[in-house]
């Protein structure tokens, strides 16, 4: 059984929840199960503490915040380059996708656009911390379902996304490489040949988790008709992301309010959607989301111009007196900076709108008549990052 | 041979001796072998990686290294655990391998207690592991055990009968609940009169075979079968509060449990420890019979521990019906089938 | 039931990827017997040229984690010509960067308006005692000979490319 949306099954539900006897039947007590800060299924330190009736979930509630590093607060001390470095580290696995907002936000009070050589690399490692991010995804979703092997080989294909990320920022996982006005340096000679060859890696590797996992049977029948999230239910909540691309919403910020600073208008390429909106089809829409950035980062890299990759900003940077907010399609969702400055070289308050935070939000609707299994793979599927809830 | 091995004729104390050393000499190591084999070395080439490469040799005294750390670690028990049934239940599910150990026949002669039951002695005592899991599971004082074990209760009891009807379809076509007499019926068995390689019940008990290995699979609880164990959601399930030898004792009774059933596998399926060219009653079975096992036990713990890496696992409700709606179904028609053909041809 | 071809092909990829990793070798690097090659602008250490640095202090400003200590006084240097004013210079007493803080960002090595602060890729430097994670001038120096030379761009590049000091 899994999530109802029949109304007399949910009060029936919520009435369990609150009362003790669980099974008025049979006069038992339910049981509380701490799925605590430390747990394999949750991607860090999340605490889920779930009320059961034998297997079955009768209430489930996140509670985030083992990890809160206090980054809004930093941000009130620290420089925009040193910020630069600190905001890598929220959604790690794609790590250059947390410095792209902000910088357009920056660079939007700024008033400085980049060069068209900046932005056309600016998105190829934007799509390559995509493809980094997500195919981790695929192989520890496998994990937590016990398919161990798919694990292994999503850390072995992405050494080839993390080495070309390295050779041109100098980081594996902490790039720190958009400037505003632009990116600190240029490409190495041999980069673009190198990220194609990486890329024909990487579509291999999705040709293999669709033999392994997406087409395995078992696979399907633990993620198909689970945890399913209705449309409206998902955009009520604020998902964001593939999380709302698989209930069926047709919704993605690349396309539709691309900021200026990346080039997604000069591509060819396609949104994914999927019409259940259960475990999956969020897997299915992430899976095709991969092939899809490396067919995006192919095309590119066969059109980047040449230029500078900087464009004329002070050395010391001191951004004008204003608040923008630059919201952007993250590899999690959708992540967004407000930034409001006094004109000073620290900014005043920056708001760091992460996705995973309202991601996880949906967990105590969806859980509710869900077994435990299903639990870990309504978890693995909504794909969150305790970097990005707690921030 | 024979003269020299008839002329050994050891009195009862002795021999019983010799048996009780040969069973504690051979459960560790072919616990150890399959799982250096297996579990280390074909888990690492399936997943582009070498696995343990200090220890000894190319790794290969890995094993017994984490055997040692083992032994040295603290024995601590949870604050709230029922101690005597805690400290117990690990011995019960070694008990039973060890019991499982003593109806394998390696050859005519090379056998602890050559059983005229043997294929009925091996069901039911595979089947005292179960209590095992289920006083770990309840001692431990713990939610996670709690739940491991009252799935492994339920997925442990429902995969017995596919394992026991599957096996059914062989013991009609051998006519024999002997394990050496099952080999005998292989080994001298002609298939529509050809007889070149005996008459493996593999090749008329598919069917069996395949319920066979799935059902030991979760007598294992191994994945696609291991919600008892599951080790990304309840983390261990039943046994996440052993540690030092209390753990060890549950993984080398995992591990020898693999073996003899592996071995039990290839002695109804695949002719056990005879080879086709050679007869049964032939004196070098004594050193041949245990290699030919050994091979045919390779072969099929590979099939049992490749599925076992591939595959993701059943949800418990899944993996229920699973048991109860198509295999128990599949099986019983399969000893219809061999029944009928066994009269009819 | 499920059907048999999604299941089989599972099996067929494993069963591949074992033969592979026993024809063609793991994917892993047998740390320590063989060693993997970092990328030229890999950011292992930091490395310092005294004889560029002024100790302006600027790296020491922006490193988000405090995590470098300069000390510096200043002398007088002969003119460089004749009958002129004698200069005033600074001489560099500590620098130290704390690798135990370091987070690797490159502000302080961007930052420097004198290019006296180098990438290389050196990684394997790990210690026994926290304290010796401390790097001294000298051992700063020293990492100067491990910095590799600037690659080359890629075409299309205007950039240009820098030159490592060495002597």
């Amino acid at each position: 059984m899994t999530a109802t949306s029949d109304p007399t099954q949910l009060s029936e539900l919520a009435a369990r929840a609150t009362d003790n006897r669980v099974n008025l039947d049979f006069e038992t007590e339910g049981m509380t199960l701490n799925m605590g800060p430390q747990h394999p299924a949750t991607h860090g330190t999340l605490r889920i503490v779930a009320r059961l009736d034998g297997e079955q979930v009768v209430s489930a509630e996140p509670i985030p915040g083992y990890m809160h590093r206090g980054y809004e607060k930093l941000t009130e001390v620290r420089s925009y380059p040193q910020i630069n470095t600190l905001v890598n580290r929220i959604d790690w696995l794609g790590s250059f996708a947390n410095e792209v907002p902000f910088i357009l936000a920056a660079e939007r009070l700024m008033g400085v656009e980049a060069p068209p050589r900046a932005q056309w690399i600016r998105t190829i490692l934007f799509e390559l911390s995509r493809i980094a991010n997500i195919s981790l995804f695929l192989g520890d979703y496998g994990l937590q379902l016990g398919g161990m092997t798919a694990g292994f080989y999503a850390f072995r294909d992405r050494e080839h996304v993390l080495n070309q990320i390295e050779a041109a920022t100098g980081g594996r996982f902490h790039p720190n490489y958009d400037r505003i006005g632009g990116l600190k340096d240029d490409l190495p000679k041999g980069w673009i040949a190198n990220t194609h060859n990486a890329m024909d890696k990487i579509l291999a590797f999705c040709d293999e988790m669709d033999d392994l996992l997406i087409g395995n049977e078992i696979f399907q029948s633990r993620t198909r008709g689970i945890g399913v999230i209705p449309a409206d239910i998902a955009l009520s909540y604020g998902l964001s992301g593939a999380n709302l691309r698989a209930s069926g919403v047709d919704w993605d910020l690349r396309r539709d309010s691309c900021p200026p600073g990346l080039v997604y208008d000069q591509v060819d390429w396609k949104v994914w959607t999927h019409p259940d909106g259960d475990c999956f089809g969020r897997t299915w829409v992430r899976f095709q989301e991969t092939r899809e950035a490396a067919l995006i980062v192919k095309q590119l890299l066969d059109t980047i111009p040449s230029g500078p990759v900087m464009a004329k900003v002070p050395r010391i940077i001191k951004v004008p007196e204003g608040e923008a907010y630059v919201e952007t399609e993250n590899p999690l969702g959708a992540m967004g900076y407000y930034i409001v400055s006094k004109g000073d070289l620290v900014p005043f308050r920056v708001k760091i709108r992460s996705a995973s935070f309202n991601n996880i939000s949906v967990v105590p609707w969806v859980a509710r008549g869900a077994y435990v299994p299903d639990l870990i793979s309504i978890l693995g599927s909504l794909y969150f990052i305790l970097g990005d809830i707690d921030r | 041979m024979t003269l020299l091995l008839a002329s050994f004729d050891p009195p009862y104390w002795l021999s019983t001796l010799i048996k009780v050393l040969v069973i504690s000499a051979v459960v560790p190591t072919t616990a150890l072998i399959l799982g250096m084999v297996f579990l280390f070395k074909v888990m690492s080439w399936m997943q582009s990686r070498l696995g343990p490469q200090e220890a000894g040799p190319r790794g290969t005294l890995q094993l017994l290294a984490d055997g040692v750390k083992f032994l040295q670690k603290e024995d601590i028990a949870p604050n709230g655990a029922d101690l005597f049934i805690f400290k117990i239940a690990p011995l019960v599910v070694l008990m039973s391998t060890l019991l499982l150990y003593v109806a394998l026949p390696a050859s005519a002669h090379l056998v602890i207690s050559d059983l005229d039951v043997g294929v009925f002695y091996v069901m039911a005592v595979s089947s005292l592991s179960v209590l095992g899991v289920l006083m770990a599971g309840w001692a431990s004082a713990n939610k996670y055990s709690l739940m491991g074990g009252l799935r492994a209760a339920g997925q442990l009891i429902a995969y017995e009968l596919p394992m026991v009807l599957a096996v059914l379809g062989v013991v009609i076509q051998a006519g024999t609940l002997s394990l050496n007499g099952i080999v005998f019926a292989q080994a001298d068995g002609s298939i529509f009169g050809w007889d070149a390689i005996g008459n493996p019940y593999i090749l008329t008990q598919f069917v069996g075979f395949a319920i066979f290995l799935a059902a030991v699979q979760a007598e294992l609880t191994q994945p696609p079968f291991d919600m008892p164990v599951a080790e990304s959601e309840i983390v261990s399930g039943y046994q996440v509060e052993y540690t030092g030898f209390r753990f060890l004792i549950f993984f080398l009774a995992e591990f020898a449990t693999a073996f003899v059933f592996a071995g039990v596998a290839s002695i109804l399926f695949l002719g056990g420890w005879a080879v086709p060219w050679l007869d049964t009653s032939s004196d070098w079975y004594y050193v041949l019979g245990p290699i030919v096992l050994f091979a045919k036990v390779m072969l099929v713990s590979f099939l049992i521990f490749w599925i076992r890496f591939t595959y993701p696992r059943f949800r418990e409700d899944q993996l229920q019906s699973f048991a109860w709606k198509f295999l128990i179904p599949l099986a019983l028609v399969n000893i219809v089938v061999t029944a009928v053909l066994k009269v009819v041809l | 039931m499920p059907k048999v071809p999604g299941l089989v092909k599972g099996l067929g990829v494993t069963f591949g990827e074992m033969v592979k990793t026993l024809k063609d070798g793991p994917q892993t690097t047998l740390y320590p017997h063989e060693r993997e090659v970092p990328t030229p602008r890999a950011r292992g250490v930091i490395s310092l040229h005294e004889e560029n640095c002024t100790a302006c202090m600027l790296c020491a400003r922006e490193c988000p984690d405090w995590c470098i200590f300069i000390e510096a006084h200043k002398y007088l240097a002969p003119p460089r010509r004749e009958g002129g004013k004698p200069r005033q210079k600074n001489a560099l007493d500590r620098f130290d960067i704390d690798f135990s803080l370091c987070m690797y960002c490159g502000i302080c090595v961007e930052v420097c308006p004198f290019e006296a602060l180098f990438w290389s890729p050196e990684h394997e430097y790990s210690e026994v005692h926290i304290a010796d994670l401390l790097h001294d001038k000298s051992r700063l120096g020293q990492w100067m000979q491990t910095v590799p030379e600037f690659e080359a761009y890629e075409a299309g590049s205007e950039a240009k490319v820098k030159k490592v000091p060495r002597n």
